[in-house]
């Protein structure tokens, strides 16, 4: 993966990112409110390393800072010193138990707020979290912060201070350019995330993270939450399942299993 | 009741997934309209009205992304007409325009639905998590309109209806900055064969294949099959396959008859774009892997081995 080039000037850019229980893990949710238990220990979602490997390139490029920017239960923050330890300057993480239950709009309001104190040239976002994904959370923030978005970004490059995607569409993929302060999304084929260093790891340890409250950020207890989302779970349910069928072990003739299958189902 | 649907122009016409919304959105009773954007033609607008549309509110983009304006655009709409339901499907630019009306008008976005439950002036959205093994239903609380994001293939698209939509052009307004991404080029990605999304068979491939130069054997199986190939996120990411032939989340959700996929470990992601196929089965050298939970055939072995001996297996049924 060639390096963004340098031709503007520094940049000062957000990438939000998102704790997410560990996918490897079975998730439980609460049999109460419905909401996905959060252990302490969350991990950065693996989508997000993507974008924030798009936002160390172009700081590095320019000479510009990385401010993580998320919301969510903080717990041991094991999750945000992920991204810290990849090379990003600080995180903002809005932790306040009355957002428990908050939909996206909620979400894309509270990181509006958070992101308007911090004026960033860029924004950066995965195109949905791996958890809940509702993926809309990005084009609302760009909304609400009136800027252009720039999304489903599977390349991303910079020239002449103007930010070119390669933009998935349905049928192959669209180039699209927009000037900064611009919002981007995306995918995780964007780029090669690198891996933190033993001396990342150490530096994250030290790297500021504010974790502002809802009130500081001007928001009410009715405002976010259930109460400030519209919408309520009403019932959750098994899926019909669907059962494993056979298995058989490969020893040289499986092939014809599959052969067999094939014809039973009529498609040979 | 009153509800839109949005539907992008690809390729001259509506999607399926905008005539799969109009289908089940035809059973709610009122009155039912497309939200059109794209350059628009008689026999889009037929198919439309086939579907179910009364009236069509056509939005013919210009040179810029044209989600922003097509936001604003809406809302104006909204304003005027108050509508009750507005379905957009997962699709890029529907996410995209969904995204930015939900912050306009302060109203929430339900996503990722796979059924629709109206009754009793309610709305509830039924979507599925947890990689489909748990379904959520979830009830609009605030004013209306309601906006939700339909999954492909929750629906099926009948046609039957035979209407002469009213079509009304409704003009882009500037929205300024918000507007102001420009599409320089455009890129169609051709495949060969079926359209991933229609066939009857999908062979897919997995990051197991392990190379772009491996994937010989499984192109001709799909062929010999009359398949069309699809791949994993892993594979797209790695330009084994392009963009467009991903299978799950991110990609494409099909539903085949018969759904082959080889090297496939069966993340969350991609079960979801797959897993109401009618018969799977799943070549993989991990025991453990995800896939064989829900694969109806499950060979535990090296794809490399078994799918060179099917493709000669099928060839000598000729």
């Amino acid at each position: 993966m060639e390096p963004l080039s340098h031709t503007g000037s520094a940049m000062k850019i957000a990438v939000c990112v998102k704790q997410i229980p560990d996918p490897n893990t079975p998730y439980a949710l609460d049999p109460e409110t419905h909401f996905v238990q959060r252990p302490q220990d969350q991990v950065l979602d693996d989508t997000d390393r993507y974008g924030v490997e798009v936002g160390l390139q172009l700081a590095e490029a320019t000479g510009g800072t990385v401010t993580l920017v998320s919301m969510g239960p903080a717990g041991s923050l094991q999750g945000i010193r992920q991204a810290l330890a990849m090379g990003a300057h600080k995180a903002v993480v809005v932790n306040d138990p009355a957002l428990r239950g908050s939909g996206a709009l909620v979400t894309a309001k509270v990181l509006a707020a958070v992101l308007r104190k911090e004026e960033p040239d860029l924004v950066i976002a995965g195109t949905e979290s791996t958890d809940g994904y509702t993926g809309v959370v990005p084009q609302e923030l760009a909304e609400l912060l009136g800027l252009p978005s720039l999304t489903f970004a599977r390349k991303v490059s910079q020239a002449d201070g103007k930010i070119h995607i390669e933009r998935l569409s349905a049928t192959g993929y669209d180039v699209v350019e927009a000037d900064p302060p611009v919002l981007l999304t995306v995918t995780s084929g964007a780029v090669e995330p690198r891996y933190p260093t033993f001396k990342g790891i150490m530096a994250a340890k030290t790297k500021p993270i504010e974790q502002p409250t809802i009130a500081d950020l001007g928001f009410g207890p009715g405002d976010v939450g259930p109460a400030g989302s519209a919408q309520e779970i009403v019932g959750v349910r098994a899926a019909p399942e669907r059962g494993a069928g056979r298995k058989v072990v490969d020893e040289g003739e499986a092939h014809l299993d599959i052969v067999r299958l094939l014809e039973q189902v009529k498609v040979i | 009741m009153q509800t839109w649907v949005f539907a992008e122009e690809i390729e001259g016409a509506p999607t399926s997934l905008t005539l799969e919304m109009l289908s089940k959105a035809r059973t709610f009773g009122g009155d039912l309209a497309a939200v059109y954007l794209g350059a628009g033609s008689d026999t889009a607008f037929s198919t439309l009205g086939a579907h179910g549309a009364t009236r069509v509110f056509h939005l013919a983009p210009g040179e810029g992304l044209p989600a922003a304006a097509a936001a604003a655009a809406l809302a104006g709409l909204v304003e005027q007409r108050q509508p009750d339901l507005l379905l957009f499907g997962l699709a890029f630019t529907d996410r995209d325009v969904a995204g930015r009306l939900s912050a306009r008008l302060d109203r929430p976005v339900l996503a990722n639905a796979v059924d629709l439950h109206i009754g009793d002036g309610e709305v509830r959205v039924v979507n599925e998590i947890l990689g489909g093994t748990t379904l959520v239903e979830t009830a609009y609380r605030g004013p209306k309109p309601w906006i939700a994001i339909v999954r492909p293939k929750s629906f099926a698209a009948e046609a039957g209806a035979a209407l002469t939509p009213e079509v009304i052009p409704v003009s882009l307004p500037d929205v300024g900055r918000a507007g102001s991404a420009v599409v320089l080029e455009r890129h169609t990605e051709v495949s060969e064969g079926p359209d991933l999304e229609e066939a009857a068979i999908v062979v897919t491939a997995g990051r197991g294949v392990g190379g772009a130069e491996k994937m010989a054997p499984l192109t001709e199986l799909a062929s010999l099959l009359g398949a069309a190939m699809g791949g994993t996120r892993a594979v797209v990411d790695a330009g084994w396959l392009a963009y467009s032939l991903q299978v799950g989340q991110t990609g494409k959700t099909v539903r085949p008859s018969v759904y082959l996929a080889a090297g496939v470990s069966g993340a969350m992601q991609h079960l979801v774009g797959m897993k109401d196929s009618g018969t799977i089965i799943a070549i993989n050298k991990d025991e453990e892997a995800p896939i064989f939970r829900i694969a109806d055939l499950g060979i535990v072995g090296d794809l490399h081995k078994v799918v060179p001996k099917l493709v000669e297996e099928l060839k000598a049924r000729r």
